[in-house]
Parts: C-alpha cells; structure tokens; sequence
C-alpha cells in the first residue's frame, strides 16, 4: 500500500511532466502522408475534362518528375492557389491533377473560370487515389519523382511563399 | 462603475480567501495558546463575506450583460443588443472568463455555506478544510484577476457585440456547462474536506456524513450535464451515435466515475468507519479528475470534436495549479495516510465487501477512460499519432463494468460486517433465473452480438435486483436514501437496456431516393414526399418532408435539414426525430445524388431514449438521496436545539 502511494504520486509527476511538454510543442493539426518515400500506388483514372487525358500511374513513372496536385470545383482553397499554380507551370513545372468527388461539367467551369495549368487530370470519384496516395484533404501537392516514387507532401493551399519551395524540391526530385 | 465595481469585489473577495488562508494556516498551528483562537475566530467570517462578494461581482457581470454594456470586452465579444434576454444571461457565462468566474463564485457560495452551517466536525478539521478551500480559491481568483479578467474595459466601445450567432442560441448550450461546472465545483468542497481531514488526522464517521451531500450534490450535476450532453451530441451531430469516447466527454466522465465509487466508499465510512484512507484518496482523485478534464478542454493539447479557443499561457496557468493541488494533495495523502488509523474489519461476503468490489472497478474503469484519453497525448510526444475509439473502450471497460454490475444487484441485499450466502439464497437464485431466462430467450429469439447479449441479461438481472431491498420492508416508513438507492439501480437497469438495445437492433438505411419514393426501414414505411430549400437568418437549407408510419399506422411528418451557414461557413445536419415509446426514428438529409435522387440517412432505434431515460432516473435517486439527507440533518439539528433549550430551561 505504502509503495502504491509512491508510485501513484510518481506517475501522476510523470503525466503533469508529459501535460507540461506537449504546451510547449506547437500544434501540428496536418496529417502526413505515410506514403512520401514510396513509390505511388498503381492506379488509372479516367479524364475529368475533355480537353485533357486521364493520369495513370504510368504517367508518373515516364522520367521526369512531377507536381500532382489534388483539387475539386467545389473546394475554395483550390480557387485561392490557382495563380500560384499557373507561377509553378510557367516556371516550367510539369503539373498533373486529380479531381475529388467532381463532376465533368463543374471542373471544366472551374478550370475556365480559374485557368488550367495540368497536362492531365484524373477523375477520382470516390477518393480512391487520394486516399491511396495518403492525402486527407483538398487541396494537396505531392512531388513526384521520374521513377514514380512520392518525394514531398504539401498540405493546404499554394501560398506566395511555398512556390520556391516547391520548385526546389521538383529539382531535387529531378536530380 | 459596475464593471470596476465587480473587479474590486472580486479582488476583495480574493484578498478574504488569503486571510482565510492564512488565519486558518495560524488557527491550525498555534493551538494551544489564546492568540491561535482569536486568529482562527477570523476564518468563518472571512468564508461568508468572501462568498457575498464573489455573489455581488458574478451579479455585476449579469447586470453588464443585460445592460449589453458595449465598453466591456467580454460583452462586446460575446453579446448583442439584439439577443433575446435569456441569452444575454447565459453570455455571461458561455465563454472562457465568465465560466471562471461562475466556478470561483460556486466555490465561494459552497464555502460560505460550510462555515455558516457545519458545525459537527471538530473545529481543528474545520479550520483546516476552510483553509485549504481558500488555498484553492485563491489559485483560482489568481487566474482570473491576471489572466482572464471577466471585466476589461475596451475603448473605444464598439457600436455593437459581436455574439448574435444564432448556432450558440440553444438552450441546451446555454445550460450544459454550467451543470458539469456545478459538479466539478462540489467535487472541490470534497477535496477541501479529504485534506481537511488528512491534515489533522480526523477522518471519522461524522467526516464521511459531513462530506456526503456535498458529494451528493455535485453527482446529481455531473449526471445530469452528461446525460444531457450525450443527448445533444445525438441529436446536434446527425451521426446518430450517442457517446463517441471524445476526450471532453471522457473529461467528464472520468469525475463522474471517481464520484460514483466516493460516494459508496464514504456511505461505507458513514455506517461502518471502514475504508478511510481509501475515501479520503478518492476525495482527492475526484477533484483532479475534474482539474485535469479542465485542463485538457481548455488547454487545447488533445484534438477534439469541441473546439475551444486555445490559448498556451491559460493552459500553462491551469497546469501549474494542477501540480500545485493535485500534486500538494497526494503528497500529502501519501505522508500521512500511514498515520490514518485502520478502519473496521469485515468479511469478504458482507455490504463493505461488496461496496469494495464496486469501488475497485469503478476505478479500473476511471484508469481505462484516463489511458485511452491520454495515450494518444503520449505517443504523439514520440512523434506517433494514433486515436483511440471505442474497440478499445467497449470490450476492455465492459471487463470491469460487469463484474460491477454483478455485485450490485447482489450487494444492496447483503448486511453490513458479515453476511452467510444463505439468508440471500433465495432472491439471488430469483435473480439469476430472471437473467438465464432473458440470456436464453434473447439469444433464441433475436441472435445478437456477446456486449449486447450480456447488456440486456445484466439489465433485466440488475432491473429485478434493484428493487430487492424493499423486501419485508414498509414502503411507507422505507427512509428517503433507500428509495433513492432502489430508484438510482433501477436507473442504470434502464440506460443498460436502452444501450444494449439500440446496438443489437438498430437499422439502418442509406439510399437515395426519389421524390415520391417510399424506404422501409424497420417497422417503418418512409415516403419522401418533397426537397425544397429553405432560409433562415444566417443560414440556407435543403429541408425535405418524410412522411412515416409506423406498421401501417397514421403517418407522421418530418423534416431533417442540410443547412449551409454562411459566417463561418458551415455545413450541419439537422436531423428529424420521431419519438415514440419503444424507440426512435433517426432521419438525416445528405446530398444530391445522381438523377434526381437525395440521399437519405434513416435509423429505427428501438428503446434509445431509454438511455436517457435511465441516466434521469439514475439523477433523481441521488436527488432522493440527498433530500432524505438533508432533511434528516435537519430534523437533528432542530432536535439538539430543543434539547438545548430545555437544559438551559431547567438550569435557570
């Protein structure tokens, strides 16, 4: 009884010491992919727009690497990166897309309304893709590199400051 | 002037809680000589002028409220000229400041009140249990005065509040705090009385009785936040779940669990003198258990449905005062409980043995919810994130939770000290045929899953057993506590069977239907006879009209919504819910689906209410409990009184 007490009093120490770290650590509320290192699963999806074709997981692996990014008409974020994903096109990204739970006549609105800077865009229906590729959210932008393997996860929208870092990591990936 | 008004009571009432502390600290050590007396003469007064001031201060920021005085910070945050009144009076205390307040002002009033009224502990007890209610007062009035002050002024005032958000207009939400704060703020006054006790090594009967409402009360209000909670998460969130393992239900739960097993462990104390050490520990737990519940909600460090403004320098605040209580208490406790006296003995087959079988899975069952609530915490300071749901809580709580239930439909019949199988051999063995023939007929009939199966044969057994107690008895003499006793058991029967039965028989339907289409689900024929959008002040909605009968019945209309808030933007279900005796009809509106179709969420849940229902039940007997108690202390009061008088009428 009297070691109990002890030890009680130790692991309620322990329990205030783990309450008094987490404060100081800053809230990560994103959820990594597990996936980055990997090499993307198989997948082959259909056009989401006429205009331009599919994305299999082929496309992924033809040599040169990549930005897919995950976006959906319905999604206000993907409006919002838009112009930083046309930067990352003229700066000579090569860019594919996947669009979540969409419907054709709604992605072409929102390309034409938005511009298009994808070379292909999949349409994934029931986030199969996403979820394979270990995204939780719109949008996302996965780096991908010539051999296929996923090499960088960015979570959220495009902001002004993330386009560098996103063309470094597509020359790294490249290299 | 009313706002400064409120600020300087309240830092009078703050500077009283440190002369409480101080003459109480003084009273304690210099016993002997006149001085300590004096001093300690100054502990009561300063208890109840310390109440009338944290009174006076909560009264100036309803009256700021009601007057929607722009200037003050919180008003202008959290009110609007235009909200009805009753909302304005619940703004006072729906935000992080004016919660504080509402808590230090409870604790005050409950400490007011025992210096006023308690008079049969020795006063070397009182003394100390004042003193260390005012040392956890003051931790408390510090955090607000530096850094939640209710009071801030703004300049310049804004022309209007910014709290006309009608999602916050609900009574449940205006409601639902303050009853758990109630209970959080009793379990103090418990804790206030273990140290008390620990500190001058009196833990005696009188002790345990003196305790016991207080435990009381703060149970009833633990009960009814959570039951009320579990039923606005049913119905609010459209997932039709009603409990979900959140790490702010757990926070509540977990003082509830630690209060149920103090308040059998101190009614063993009460009768017999036995478990005292174990009483006055749970005394100190049930208090942390609410302390740390706060803290996790407010401090933000666990992800949870309840998002609540997170600020690190109030979690660092509440944390430190945590370790100060929590960690002073059970230091304390772990010098000194060697020198707590042993209490009575008694067989393992006796009520205290059964009572500490409850207490012992009680607790494990408190360890589970606190593990399952703080691992993930734990792992993710390794860098791993994982959750914790309920194929976790389910299986590994019901472990403890029915051998708990066993022994209380057994314990109540058993006597105090020592008891012989024999005497209650004959309704044990009614009991176990009760529950045989429902494990055998439920099984035969429905073939349902182990936890189900189990729940509703321990809730037909506990159902039976709970009214045992009555045998032979008068029912019109029976003492209120006994009634409450049988009324509470029989409660936790009814939220057993409402469980168990909502998860073996609930049905479920997804599909998407046209208009005019009708889905069976269940007993039920649902029609959808119309999707038109609807508007509300802030707010756009898909409403459809479901037409349901009930076994061919006279139908019944319904309307769930998908609504659309515009600021913040925000998508909710408002779900459409037809009660009747035996259960409920669940119906949740999602999307459009392809080709005119609309998706619907239909649920037949038979006898879930009786959750409830049971939780309610479970409430009222500890309120029949504590009137029997309280009537009870005062007819003995009125008693002594009389004798008094009569001694001093014959003296002179």
């Amino acid at each position: 009884m009297t070691s109990f007490r002890w030890i009680l009093l130790a692991l309620v120490a322990g329990l205030f010491g783990l309450f008094a770290y987490m404060l100081t650590q800053r809230k990560d509320e994103f959820v990594h992919s597990a996936m980055v290192g990997q090499p993307i699963p198989a997948f082959a999806l259909p056009p989401a727009v006429e205009d331009r074709p599919g994305l299999s997981s082929h496309d992924l692996a033809d040599g040169q690497p990549k930005l897919l990014n995950i976006f959906a008409s319905w999604c206000v974020p993907c409006a919002a990166e838009a112009p930083n994903l046309a930067k990352l096109e003229a700066s000579g990204a090569t860019i594919v897309g996947v669009a979540i739970r969409d419907r054709s006549e709604d992605v072409g609105a929102f390309l034409a309304a938005y511009g298009n800077p994808f070379s292909r865009i999949g349409k994934d229906d029931i986030s199969a893709v996403q979820l394979s590729l270990g995204s939780s959210g719109v949008p996302e932008t996965f780096v991908i590199d010539g051999r296929g393997v996923i090499r960088y996860q960015h979570i959220g929208d495009i902001r002004d400051s993330d386009v560098s870092v996103l063309l470094a990591e597509l020359r790294e990936a490249g290299a | 002037m009313i706002a400064e008004f409120g600020l300087a009571a309240l830092w009078l009432a703050a500077a009283l809680a440190g002369l409480q502390l101080l003459a109480g600290a003084m009273g304690l050590r210099a016993d002997a000589n006149q001085g300590g007396a004096e001093i300690a003469a100054l502990v009561r007064p300063a208890a109840v002028v310390q109440a009338l001031l944290c009174a006076l201060a909560f009264g100036a920021l309803l009256l700021l409220f009601v007057r929607t005085d722009l200037s003050v910070a919180l008003v202008a945050r959290n009110s609007h000229s235009a909200k009805p009144l009753i909302f304005k009076l619940a703004g006072a205390w729906g935000n992080h400041e004016g919660s504080m307040l509402l808590w230090v002002s409870v604790m005050a009033l409950a400490g007011g009140l025992i210096a006023l009224l308690e008079r049969r502990l020795p006063e070397r007890t009182m003394l100390a249990t004042l003193a260390a209610q005012a040392f956890v007062g003051l931790g408390f009035y510090a955090f607000l005065l530096i850094s939640s002050n209710p009071f801030e002024r703004l300049n310049p005032a804004p022309p209007e509040g910014a709290g006309l958000n009608p999602l916050l207009q609900d009574l449940g939400l205006a409601f639902h705090p303050p009853t758990l704060y109630m209970g959080y703020v009793g379990l103090s006054v418990a804790f206030s009385f273990a140290v008390g006790a620990l500190l001058t090594r009196q833990v005696t009967p009188e002790f345990a009785k003196v305790m016991r409402p207080w435990i009381l009360g703060a149970w009833i209000f633990l009960t009814l936040g959570i039951t009320a909670g579990s039923y606005w998460a049913y119905y609010e969130l459209g997932w039709g779940g009603w409990w979900f393992w959140d790490p702010v239900e757990n926070a509540s739960l977990m003082p509830w669990l630690a209060a149920t097993a103090l308040l059998h462990s101190a009614s063993v104390l009460a009768s017999r003198d036995a478990l005292r050490a174990w009483t006055i520990m749970l005394g100190v737990v049930a208090f942390s258990m609410s302390m740390i519940g706060t803290f996790l909600v407010r401090s933000g460090i666990l992800t949870s449905v309840h998002a609540f403004a997170v600020d690190p320098e109030r979690g660092t605040f509440i944390l430190a005062l945590l370790t100060l209580y929590i960690g002073g208490a059970l230091l304390l406790f772990a010098v000194r409980a060697n020198t707590i006296a042993e209490g009575e003995r008694f067989s393992v087959l006796s009520r205290e043995g059964a009572l500490v079988v409850n207490n012992v899975a009680l607790s494990a069952i408190l360890g589970i919810v606190l593990l399952g609530t703080l691992y993930p915490l734990l792992t993710e300071a390794f860098g791993v994130r994982v959750s914790v749901g309920p194929p976790y809580f389910n299986p590994v709580g019901a472990i403890f939770f029915l051998p708990m239930l066993l022994v209380l439909a057994v314990g109540p019949m058993l006597r105090w000290r020592r008891d012989s199988f024999e005497r209650i051999q004959a309704p044990v063995v009614a009991i176990a045929v009760v529950a045989l023939a429902v494990l055998a007929g439920v099984y035969f009939l429905a073939g349902i899953k182990l936890l189900p199966l189990l729940g509703m044969t321990l809730a037909a057994a506990v159902a039976v057993a709970a009214f045992m107690p009555l045998r032979g008895r008068s029912l019109l003499r029976l003492p209120l506590p006994v009634w409450g006793m049988v009324v509470a058991h029989f409660g936790v029967a009814v939220a057993l069977f409402g469980m168990a039965a909502d998860s073996a028989f609930q049905q479920e339907r997804l599909v998407a239907a046209q208009v005019g289409e009708t889905v069976e689900d269940g007993p039920w024929r649902i029609t959808l006879i119309a999707v038109e959008p609807v508007a509300g002040p802030n707010w756009t909605a898909l409403e459809a009209t479901l037409q349901a009968s009930y076994k061919g019945g006279e139908p019944t209309v319904l309307h769930p919504q998908a609504r659309s808030f515009w600021t913040p933007p925000q998508e909710t279900s408002e779900s459409a819910l037809l009660t009747r005796w035996n259960g409920q009809l669940y119906s949740v509106i999602g999307g459009e689906a392809e080709g005119d179709r609309w998706q619907l969420r239909l649920w037949w849940k038979p006898f879930v209410t009786w959750i409830w229902y049971g939780g309610v039940l479970i409430a009222l007997g500890g309120l029949l409990a504590l009137v029997g108690r309280l009537s009870g202390d005062l007819r003995r009061r009125s008693a002594q009184a009389q004798i008094a008088l009569r001694r001093g009428g014959t003296a002179a």
